[in-house]
C-alpha cells in the first residue's frame, strides 16, 4: 500500500492546503517513508486491546454555565483581518 | 551588575525578597545579557523590555513585603515563555508566519500564575513552528543556536526556552513537551527540563498541537527552581477539563525529605539502554549517573518496556491526527493570517494556510488528515492508539518492580544546523527515548549530567515515574544533582559574556 501524487493532492485539498505538482511529489516520497515506518505497528496483535485516546483518569465534571462577560467585542475582533466593527468579514460565499 | 544573571532562581528571588536586590538592576541584567548574547544565539522571538522595566520600577516602589517569598514566591524574578503561550497584549506567534502579528486579550493560565507569583516576563522564546520539530530550525523567524556549540541545534520544540536559560539571559523559562520538546532541548542545552503527567499542569492557554499530549513545563537551571516553578504553576483549573483536579505538593519543601538514594529501585529498561544506536559520550556519562546513584544507595533493577520500538510510529500517527484537527482553526477569518488576494471563501482558506503554515506544519496536517480520513482510520489511527494503550501498560508493569525508570533522553549530543532537516523521518527518530512518556501521560526530568567526553557538548538523563510523581522525580534528580559536578558556563558564548 503506497500513497500516490494524486492522492496527496486530494489530501491536501481536504486540509484546505493548495500543493504545487512539484510539492506533491516531494510529499508523497516523504509521506510513503513515513507510512511504511508506521506500518511497523502491523507486526503487533492488538485485537482485544482498547484503544487510549486519552491520559486522563478523572472523571470530567461540568462547571456550571454562568455567563460572563469575559471580553468586549472590540478585543475579540481585534486580531481579524477584516471586520466592520461587529462582525468578521470573509469573501463573499454565495453569488 | 552582570553577575547577578549567574544566580540560581532560587537564590535571586530570596536576595529580591530580602530587599537586598532592585528588581530594575535585576531586570537589567538579563536585559544587558541579552543585549550581548542575542546577535548569536536568537533565543527570542519578541523581548518586552519597556514592560519588563516599568514593571520592576513599579516593584521596586513599593518594595518587598516580610511575606513576599511566601506569598509571591517568584517576587522581582525575570523569566520567559516559549512563545506558545498566550500573553495578553503580548504577541503570541507559535513561531509561525500565520501568527506573526496575532496578541491575544488574553493570559495562559499559567501566565496568570507567574504574574500572581510576581514574576516578571521578559520577552516570548523561539520554537519549531506549532511546537513541530524537535531542533527549533522549523521557526519561521530564524533558527536559535546552541550556547554550547553556535553550529549545534539547541534541540526543539523548546530550543529558544532551553538556550535563553543555559546563556542565563532569563533566570528560568517554561516549555512545552508533546513528544519530548521540554527534556530534548534540556538536554542538548545542559539544563534541567520538566515534563510534569498529563493533567497536573493547565494547557488553558497553550496553544493546541496534540491536546491528548502536549504538556507545560519548568526548564531551569537546577532541580530546585524547577521544584519552585511547578509549585507556582501546577494546580486544577476549571477553564481546562483535562487538568486533574489533584492538591499540589510542596515540591521545594519536599527536596529535604530525600539525602540520598538509599532503598529507591531505579528500572534500567533494556530498551533504552542498548548500544545500538546510541553515542558513546551520551552510554559513558548515563552509566557514569546510574553508578553514582547505586553509590549513593539505590539497586538499579532491569525492566522490559517492550513497546518502546512502536512509539515513534504511534506518536507521529496520534500527534498528526490531533493536529490536523487542532490546526483548522486557522482559516484567516477571526485571527492570523490572511491572503487578501482570494476570490471566494475556499480559495482564501486555502491560500492564508498554504502561505501561513510552514512545511513541517503543512506535512502533519496532511500527515493527520490522511490518518483519519475515510478508509484508513482504523488501519492507522485506532492501531495506534491501540498501541499506546500497550506502552501505557507497559509503564504500569514496569513501574510495579521499581520506583523510577532512567535512561538517556536522547541518543546523541546537540546534532548540527542542517544535519536532518532534509530527511523528516530521521528527524522524529531523535525523540526515540522521549515520545513515549507522552503517549502514557507520564511525568519525566531531564537532568544534565555532565559534557560528552568527545563533543563537550551536554548529555542529559531522563528519569521517568508514574503519574503525579514529580515530587519523587525532583528529589532523586537533586540527590544525584547534588553529588555531580555543576557545568561550567557554555563553550559557545564564553567569549562573548559581558
Amino acid at each position: 500500500m503506497s500513497i500516490s501524487v494524486d492522492e496527496v493532492a486530494k489530501v491536501a485539498g481536504l486540509a484546505r492546503l493548495n500543493l504545487e505538482p512539484e510539492k506533491a511529489e516531494q510529499f508523497a516520497v516523504q509521506f510513503n517513508d513515513i507510512l511504511d515506518y508506521m506500518r511497523k505497528l502491523n507486526e503487533l496483535d492488538t485485537s482485544g486491546v482498547e484503544p487510549l485516546y486519552s491520559p486522563v483518569t478523572h472523571e470530567t465534571v461540568f462547571r456550571d454555565d454562568n455567563v460572563r462577560m469575559e471580553y468586549s467585542r472590540e478585543e475579540l475582533l481585534g486580531n481579524a483581518p477584516e471586520t466592520d466593527g461587529s462582525y468578521f468579514i470573509v469573501p463573499r460565499i454565495v453569488g | 551588575m552582570s553577575e547577578l544573571c549567574f544566580h540560581t532562581m532560587a537564590e535571586i528571588r530570596r536576595r529580591l525578597a530580602d530587599g537586598e536586590l532592585r528588581v530594575e538592576d535585576v531586570v537589567r541584567s538579563c536585559l544587558d545579557r541579552m543585549d550581548a548574547l542575542e546577535p548569536s544565539i536568537h533565543a527570542f522571538i519578541t523581548r518586552s523590555d519597556e514592560q519588563a522595566l516599568s514593571q520592576a520600577r513599579e516593584m521596586d516602589r513599593v518594595g518587598p513585603k516580610p511575606d513576599t517569598l511566601a506569598t509571591k514566591p517568584l517576587w522581582g524574578v525575570p523569566l520567559a515563555l516559549k512563545d506558545v503561550l498566550t500573553t495578553r497584549g503580548m504577541r503570541t506567534t507559535c513561531g509561525s508566519r500565520m501568527l506573526a502579528d496575532f496578541t491575544p486579550c488574553f493570559d495562559a493560565e499559567v501566565v496568570t500564575r507567574l504574574r500572581e507569583a510576581g514574576a516578571v516576563i521578559l520577552g516570548k522564546l523561539n520554537m519549531d513552528e506549532f511546537a513541530m520539530g524537535s531542533s527549533t530550525e522549523n521557526s519561521a523567524f530564524h533558527p536559535t543556536a546552541n550556547p554550547w556549540k553556535l553550529d549545534a541545534v539547541p534541540g526543539g520544540s523548546s530550543g529558544g526556552s532551553a538556550a535563553a536559560v543555559a546563556a542565563r539571559m532569563g533566570f528560568a523559562a517554561l516549555g512545552t513537551d508533546t513528544g519530548g520538546s521540554i527534556r530534548q532541548p534540556a538536554a542538548f542545552c545542559g539544563v534541567v527540563g520538566l515534563k510534569p503527567s498529563y493533567g497536573r499542569v493547565s494547557r488553558y492557554g497553550l496553544v493546541a498541537y496534540a491536546s491528548s499530549l502536549d504538556q507545560i513545563g519548568p526548564m531551569t537551571l537546577t532541580v530546585e527552581d524547577a521544584a519552585l516553578l511547578l509549585r507556582v504553576i501546577a494546580g486544577h483549573d476549571p477553564k481546562d477539563s483535562t487538568c486533574a483536579d489533584r492538591p499540589v505538593p510542596d515540591y521545594p519543601a519536599l527536596l529535604a525529605d530525600r539525602t540520598d538514594l538509599s532503598g529507591l529501585r531505579i528500572g534500567m529498561p533494556e530498551e533504552f539502554w542498548g548500544e545500538d544506536g546510541l553515542e558513546p559520550d551520551v552510554a559513558q556519562r548515563c552509566k557514569q549517573a546510574m553508578t553514582l546513584a547505586e553509590e549513593l544507595g539505590a539497586t538499579c533493577v532491569p525492566v522490559a518496556l517492550p513497546h518502546t520500538s512502536y512509539a515513534v510510529a504511534a506518536y507521529y500517527i496520534v500527534a498528526s491526527a490531533e493536529a490536523s484537527s487542532n490546526l483548522a482553526r486557522f482559516d484567516g477569518v477571526r485571527y492570523g493570517y490572511r491572503d487578501k488576494d482570494a476570490r471566494d471563501l475556499i480559495e482564501m482558506y486555502r491560500n492564508s494556510r498554504s502561505k501561513g503554515f510552514g512545511e513541517e506544519v503543512q506535512r502533519r496536517i496532511m500527515l493527520g488528515t490522511y490518518v483519519l480520513s475515510s478508509g484508513y482510520y482504523d488501519a492507522y489511527y485506532k492501531k495506534a492508539a491501540q498501541t499506546r494503550r500497550l506502552i501505557q501498560q507497559d509503564f504500569l508493569e514496569a513501574f510495579e518492580h521499581c520506583d523510577v525508570i532512567c535512561g538517556p533522553v536522547t541518543p546523541t549530543t546537540a546534532f548540527g544546523m542542517g544535519e536532518k532537516t532534509a530527511d523528516p523521518l530521521q528527524m522524529y527518530l531523535t525523540d526515540i527515548f522521549t515520545i513515549s512518556l507522552n503517549l502514557a501521560g507520564l511525568p519525566g526530568l531531564s537532568l544534565p549530567v555532565g559534557l560528552g567526553e568527545r563533543s563537550g557538548l551536554p548529555v542529559g538523563l531522563q528519569i521517568l515515574g508514574p503519574a503525579f510523581r514529580e515530587d519523587l522525580l525532583l528529589q532523586v534528580g537533586h540527590v544525584l544533582e547534588s553529588r555531580l559536578p555543576r557545568l561550567p558556563l557554555p563553550a559557545g558564548i564564553a567569549q562573548q559574556a559581558p
